[in-house]
């Protein structure tokens, strides 16, 4: 577990919160674990974040929606990119992982149980349809970057898991 | 060490990236099934992206107005200094994965030890990417051992790629002056301390894999001086079309 302080100011919270990852419209960045810190500088909002994946597409996307919904509360803001400490899927909050399963998405496993998973070697990850455990690993590659393709073996669904990054 | 070399030695990591993309690219709508077609494309998305980083680093340094556009569109191919292998062609999907994985085996090692590097910029790339490049070796190892011990035409496929491309694999290690500086500076990566590792990786797969180690004698090289195989010209006529046709145009 990568232990990284946040610092998010209190007034800016609330604002980047409205915010979310286009690809997953009900995960806010601030659930997601982008922002890495959100503090005013001589009356300017300053906001450092990291891409989940470095060619990750939604990062501009993501800058931009920033800077319009401070906008829209008054502030200017200066978005910057920062690639240190890269980003881990344990810095999604306990919120994140139920917004992403109740959406359809499962959550990403612990590191070990993941490499498992993704090797095929057990199966642990949880159809998100049926909660059934009997799935498997279609592809290590999904319809993003930072997921995985699934499907499960009772209720045939198919679903994507959100890779493990620690 | 001068920017000017420090230059030189991230475009020798980020122009192998940005080539194997492209040609990853290449196959987007084309991939032999359709999760295959999208694990393709999601490893030359990573690579762009490690790209990216490298390319911003770079134009960071550069003395003139560089965007990171420059060097990924407006260099000529004799600028480019990627190992020839991999501006290899996509021949077949067995030749595409043993590509893949001669490169991702000795990309992971590369990055592994860049972690130690004294140029904090590159630290910080190299710990972002490995964690990508980790899903890129097991995929593309996964693909060898199955087309390996699978029918009797993967194999002769699969062994036939290894074969042709183990000759482009000995210029993975080889030090040009730039990356001669930056090991003296404490932050490039002494390639010589990961060649053993990676013959080793790489031969346990292969065994795995129920395929021949090739023993060769000869090895070619030339990408990392600029001098590129015939494949180079029509890969990049493909890449820079739109900055040539339309210059300094902006999406």
């Amino acid at each position: 577990m990568i232990e990284e302080k946040v610092h998010i100011s209190e007034e800016l919270e609330p604002i980047l919160k409205q915010v979310s990852d286009p690809e997953i419209p009900v995960l806010s960045i601030i659930d997601l674990g982008v922002v890495r810190s959100a503090e005013f500088n001589n009356g300017i909002a300053e906001i450092k974040i990291t891409p989940t994946y470095s060619g990750c597409p939604a990062m501009d996307v993501i800058g931009d929606d920033i800077k319009a919904a401070l906008l829209e509360a008054g502030y200017k803001a200066k978005v910057d990119l920062i690639l240190s400490p890269a980003w881990s899927t344990d810095w999604i909050t306990e919120e994140g992982r139920q917004a992403l399963e109740d959406y359809g998405i499962a959550a990403p496993l612990e590191a070990s149980a993941d490499k498992k998973a993704l090797l095929g070697e057990t199966q642990v990850v949880k159809c998100t349809n049926c909660k059934s455990k009997n799935t498997q690993m279609v592809s290590q590659f999904g319809s993003t970057a930072c997921k995985a393709l699934f499907k499960c073996n009772d209720c045939q669904e198919p679903f994507d898991y959100f890779k493990c990054l620690i | 060490m001068n920017k000017d070399s420090l230059i030189k030695y991230i475009l020798g990591i980020a122009d192998n990236s940005l080539i194997l993309g492209q040609r990853l690219g290449e196959l987007t709508g084309h991939g032999p099934t359709l999760e295959v077609d999208i694990a393709m494309t999601n490893i030359s998305l990573d690579l762009f992206g490690q790209v990216r980083s490298y390319f911003q680093y770079a134009a960071q340094l550069s003395e003139d107005d560089k965007t990171e556009d420059d060097f990924a569109f407006l260099r000529t191919e004799r600028e480019y200094v990627n190992v020839l292998l991999v501006e290899q062609p996509n021949r077949d999907f067995g030749y595409t994965i043993a590509r893949q994985f001669l490169f991702d085996h000795f990309h992971f090692l590369l990055l592994n030890e860049m972690q130690n590097s004294k140029d904090e910029t590159l630290v910080a790339i190299a710990k972002k990417s490995l964690k990508e490049v980790s899903y890129h070796r097991r995929f593309s190892s996964d693909w060898v051992k199955r087309l390996g011990d699978g029918t009797e035409e993967s194999k002769r496929k699969i062994q036939l790629a290894i074969n042709d491309l183990w000759r482009f694999t000995e210029e993975l290690f080889q030090k040009t002056e730039a990356d001669l500086e930056a090991i003296k500076a404490g932050i490039g990566v002494e390639t010589d301390k990961i060649k053993g590792k990676y013959l080793e990786n790489v031969s346990a797969v292969l065994e795995e894999a129920t395929l021949q180690k090739p023993k060769l004698e000869f090895f070619q090289e030339g990408g990392k001086k600029g001098i590129h195989s015939e494949h180079m010209g029509y890969l990049l006529s493909d890449m820079q079309y739109m900055q040539r046709t339309y210059p300094g145009m902006k999406w």
